[in-house]
């Protein structure tokens, strides 16, 4: 019988003896196994003594990378994804060059060929896919190979120096890619493929012959439509020649079958496990014979699909993670995939069904001499297939639509010219990727350069936007260089790296998304940040800096007056309000209602620069004044003695309503937009938001008030006032789209309400208006702020409802639950201490 | 043996919070206490650019400092992966809620500032 270890105060699992721990054994050291295995150390890093099988000779290494390679534009060096050191740091016992014949699963023994024994808990079989050899005589001879690992890649390589005549069969991703490297290598390559079209599983037909064409202009050969029937031997069991169903031969001293590949099953079959097209699991990756064995990779037939990509295989591993880690809480519910050839210099790319079909519509562009054919699927309003040759900057964006399912009736006019003409984030070509020099900077906050980050993907292995985010910072703070670093992440770490998944999880802490937190919020009445972590099994018992901030906004704006609102899950400027600048001091920017002053305001701040040594009085960009560098204990006394009401400058919050003079005094002035501002100031200061909120009202088109890059901008016109939304001036400017058209300022109050409390309801946490607009659809929100009147007035009727006795926090500390004693030392010592 | 000097009691500082122990002169003392009533001190200095950590959101045994967002752990100091470098940790002791940090090192003169590039 097992003894029972108990832990003493103090003693951490650490202690554990491996002996005692459950043991979790791994069969295949590839992407999927070995992917999994990091998850589940992140998760979980004492619970599992771990041992891992690889039939290769190798450490897992970066699979994809093999056609760079191959064509000589990395080392075997540089694709290694763990080295041997990184089993070791974890503990992991690895088994190398060792094929596992046997499993006895009442015993709960693994056996391999070489009759290493280890025993389990838990069995992970990741072995990944066998090449799929065509049922024809002659395949046994030398010189016909498969590709798949590094040896098949070596024997590539060798053969190149030695022999002239290549002959890859199969014109899919694998056989192009092999082709392509065997002739930058200097073989002659001739490509057989049985289907009408190349690579036909991704592209149509317009563009499989589109790819033909670039890839016959560099040398490569193509026989479409020819079905093979014999590889012939020479004298010394060496293949010669390939000969067709026809009868005719062409040379071949190297024959690379590349007809697809099949789940390795063998051995899941041998131990009794049900397979059909991969070993089939459930959503937890159990398989569904043995829920003590999981399944990832190639191997696994999840809801019939068994993925041929990395993407989906590492999502896989994330969730068998969890459910090794005891959390239990992942589901794997099937992945979207997109493809693109790793051949420089040719762009491709195709997600999602491509091919349409009934009730789809198409848009097509083609300009077959200029070498760029785009076709775009529709259906429902919503983008469902792509299919891009010659120019795929725009394919990850695509991919992200189609992935989100958002509407796209709005952009659908400019839809095929891409993101930069939509505007959706910081967006370059990705010619202008790839041609950038190693030390162009790609991330200008963090000053990271494209070298760096290169390096970083293929040094650590990097597959998301966001470990590269993690580990050099780039895109990680302003974003608008995200764009950029995907399409270097795409022909970095391979043709698929995997772009933000639609249910994104909220935080480490988490797997649900912020829809997910939101819902159960609203529905499950949660009033506490830990009723929220309890409901949902989040990981961390009190969340992180990230989603505590975000869960307490998603309460107090989905439950008002009743959740009670959390200082401690602030950031700093919201906790003491203001904000902290890099020398840990604070600024001070008091609310200047529609940016009008006077004389006693003036004067009350001058008296309050001087008695508080304020260093620096600055006018901001939004029609205010900051005074800068003040003592984080002097603030309570400087808000007193300024006698403004907060600014909230430093909030999710509304913040400045900017104006322009307007038919007061200004000669073109048709409306009176300072005392409009003014009002929209007044009655929606104190709120609270996703993000920052600004509006602006000017007095004729003209302008002045830049009401066009506003989250709300009003511009008056003679017979009223026009109202813009979701314009933005900042990381990306965006000009804000035309709402409607009022007639009377209590329309503009009301509407403006309305539209800011569905961006409260509906926008994620640090989404600012432009971003929740562009994805919900600017129809949406017109359905629900312009078509349903009852529904908008709720809307305003629900806002006025949060608002109404609101505290003022630089001034009605209870009330705002400001902890004064944040503003004083615990205990000063001695100078002289 | 360790001199104690007194600070405040436990509730002086808030939950998945600080407060400071200034030391006029020298760089003040950050003092945490953690959702499990745990209390940890360090040099209110982020290993970064110098952030002051008493500023930031604590969770779990770490916080997150207010100015780039590096997470430093309390128990060391360390500066969370991937970001590498260590804030100053003092030696707390509670007792009966009344928590006093070591006089010695609170008497002396601040480490130089390592800095992470
Ligand atoms: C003080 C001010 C600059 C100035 O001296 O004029 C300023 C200062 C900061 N801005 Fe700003 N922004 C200021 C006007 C603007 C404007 C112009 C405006 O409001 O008309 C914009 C463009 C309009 C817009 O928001 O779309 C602007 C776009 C940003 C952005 C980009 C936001 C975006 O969604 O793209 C950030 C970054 C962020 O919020 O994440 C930012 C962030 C910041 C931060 C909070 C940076 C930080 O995290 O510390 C700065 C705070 C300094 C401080 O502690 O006071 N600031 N910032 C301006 C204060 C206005 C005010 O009276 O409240
Ligand atoms: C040349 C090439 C280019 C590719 N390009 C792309 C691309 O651009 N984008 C993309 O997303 N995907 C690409 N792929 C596919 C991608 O590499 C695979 O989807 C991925 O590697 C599969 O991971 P896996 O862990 O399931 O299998 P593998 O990575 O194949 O790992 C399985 C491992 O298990 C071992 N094994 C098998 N049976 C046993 C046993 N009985 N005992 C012990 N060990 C065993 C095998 O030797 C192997 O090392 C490419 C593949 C190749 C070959
Ligand atoms: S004030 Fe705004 S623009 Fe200026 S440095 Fe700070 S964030 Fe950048
Ligand atoms: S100073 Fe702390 S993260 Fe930069």
């Amino acid at each position: 019988m097992d003894t029972q270890t108990v832990l003493e105060p103090g003693q951490t699992s650490d202690d554990f003896s491996a002996s005692t721990r459950l043991k979790l054994v791994v069969i295949g050291n590839g992407m999927a196994g070995i992917r999994a295995v990091e998850e589940l150390l992140k998760l979980a890093p004492d619970l599992y003594d771990i041992a891992v099988f690889g039939a290769e000779p190798h450490p897992n290494y970066n699979r994809i990378l093999l056609s760079p390679v191959l064509s000589g534009e990395q080392t075997l060096e540089q694709i290694v994804l763990n080295p041997l050191q990184w089993y070791a740091e974890h503990g992991i016992r690895l088994h190398l060059g060792k094929t596992v014949v046997d499993v006895q699963r009442r015993q709960r023994v693994v056996i391999a060929d070489d009759g290493t024994r280890e025993p389990y808990d838990r069995l992970l079989i990741a072995t990944g896919s066998n090449p799929f050899i065509l049922p024809v005589p002659g395949t046994d001879l030398q010189g016909v190979i498969s590709y798949r690992d590094i040896a098949d890649t070596q024997a590539m390589i060798d053969a190149a120096t030695r022999y002239k005549h290549a002959v890859v069969i199969g014109g899919g991703l694998l056989g192009l890619e092999a082709a392509n490297g065997l002739a930058v290598r200097g073989m002659t390559v001739t490509v057989v493929h049985i289907a009408p079209w190349l690579m036909e599983r991704q592209l149509d037909e317009t563009a499989g012959k589109l790819l033909q064409q670039s890839l016959e202009a560099r040398g490569l050969k193509f026989l479409i439509g020819a079905q093979t029937q014999a590889l012939i031997a020479d004298r010394d069991g060496r293949v010669m020649a390939v000969q067709f169903k026809d009868g005719s031969e062409i040379p071949a001293d190297l024959v690379v079958m590349a007809a697809g590949i099949r789940p390795n099953t063998a051995l899941a079959e041998k131990i009794g496990l049900h397979c059909s097209r991969g070993i089939v699991v459930n959503d937890t990756m159990q398989t569904i014979t043995d829920p003590r064995i999981y399944s990832v990779g190639e191997c696994a037939a999840h809801r019939g699909i068994a993925y041929g990509l990395v993407a989906p295989l590492f999502e896989q591993g994330k969730v068998a993670a969890t459910h090794l880690a005891q959390f239990g809480i992942g589901r794997y519910t099937g992945s979207q995939t997109s493809t693109k050839l790793k051949v420089t210099g040719i762009d491709l790319f195709s997600a999602g069904n491509f091919t349409g079909g009934p009730d789809c519509e198409e848009i097509v562009m083609s300009d077959p001499y200029g070498g760029v054919y785009k076709k775009l699927v529709i259906q429902n309003d919503k983008l469902v297939g792509a299919c891009m040759f010659g120019d795929t900057a725009d394919g990850s964006w695509y991919f992200k639509l189609l992935r989100a399912g958002r509407p796209i009736g709005d952009i659908r006019d400019k839809l095929m010219f891409g993101e930069d003409n939509i505007g959706d984030s910081g967006h370059e070509g990705h010619s202008k990727a790839a041609a950038m020099p190693d030390d162009a900077e790609v991330c200008g906050c963090n000053g990271v350069t494209k070298g760096t980050i290169c390096k970083a993907i293929k040094e650590k292995g990097l597959f998301t936007l966001d470990e590269v985010r993690k580990h050099t910072k780039a895109s990680a703070s302003c974003g608008s260089c995200t764009g950029l670093v995907e399409q270097l992440l795409m022909f970095t770490a391979g043709g698929d790296y995997s772009a933000a998944p639609t249910r994104k999880a909220m935080c480490g802490c988490t797997d649900h998304s912020h829809a997910d937190v939101r819902q159960a919020i609203v529905e499950q009445r949660l009033l506490s940040i830990d009723e929220v972590y309890r409901a949902l099994d989040w990981r961390t018992p009190n969340g992180c800096a990230s989603c505590r901030p975000a869960v307490n906004y998603y309460l107090i704006s989905s439950w008002p007056k009743e959740a009670v609102d959390d200082p401690q899950s602030r950031f700093i400027n919201e906790r003491g309000h203001a904000n902290i600048q890099k020398d840990g001091t604070y600024s001070v920017i008091p609310r200047m209602w529609g940016g009008e002053t006077s004389a006693s305001e003036l004067r009350r701040i001058a008296d309050a620069v001087d008695k508080y040594r304020i260093p620096t009085v600055k006018v901001t960009g939004g029609q205010r004044i900051d005074l800068l560098g003040v003592k984080k204990e002097d603030l309570p006394a400087v808000w007193a003695d300024i006698g403004m009401p907060s600014g909230h400058a430093y909030a999710k919050a509304l913040r400045t309503v900017k104006t322009c003079v307007g038919s007061e005094w200004c000669r073109f002035g048709t409306q009176d937009s300072t005392q409009m501002g003014k009002d929209l100031e007044r009655a929606m200061w104190r709120m609270y938001a996703p993000h920052k909120v600004k509006f602006a009202v000017s007095g004729c088109p003209r302008n002045c008030a830049e009401a066009g890059i506003k989250d709300v901008g009003i511009i008056g016109v003679d017979s009223g006032w026009e109202m813009y939304v979701a314009g933005n001036g900042g990381i990306k400017t965006e000009v804000a789209h035309f709402l409607v058209k009022l007639k009377t300022a209590e329309e503009v109050l009301e509407y403006t309400g309305a539209f800011c409390q569905l961006y409260r309801e509906e926008g994620w946490y640090l989404e600012r208006t432009v971003h929740y607009v562009s994805r919900v659809g600017l129809d949406h929100v017109k359905k629900k702020i312009l078509d349903d009147a009852e529904g908008r007035k709720a809307l305003w009727a629900r806002l006025q409802f949060s608002l109404d006795g609101e505290p003022d926090p630089w001034f009605e500390f209870d009330k705002a639950q400001v902890d004064l004693r944040q503003f004083a030392p615990l205990a000063t010592l001695k100078e002289d201490a | 043996m360790t001199t104690w000097t007194s600070i405040c009691h436990i509730e002086d500082i808030p939950r998945l919070g600080s407060r400071r122990v200034a030391r006029p002169g020298r760089t003040d003392v950050a003092v945490f206490r953690t959702a499990d009533d745990r209390v940890f001190a360090m040099l209110d200095r982020c290993p970064h650019k110098g952030g002051p950590l008493s500023q930031g959101i604590v969770f779990g045994d770490g916080v997150a400092c207010p100015l780039h967002n590096w997470t430093i752990n309390l128990i060391d100091g360390s500066a969370r992966a991937p970001d590498v470098g260590c804030a100053q940790v003092f030696s707390v002791r509670v007792e009966a809620g009344q928590v006093s940090l070591d006089a010695d090192e609170l008497a002396a003169p601040d480490r130089a500032l390592v800095r992470a590039e």
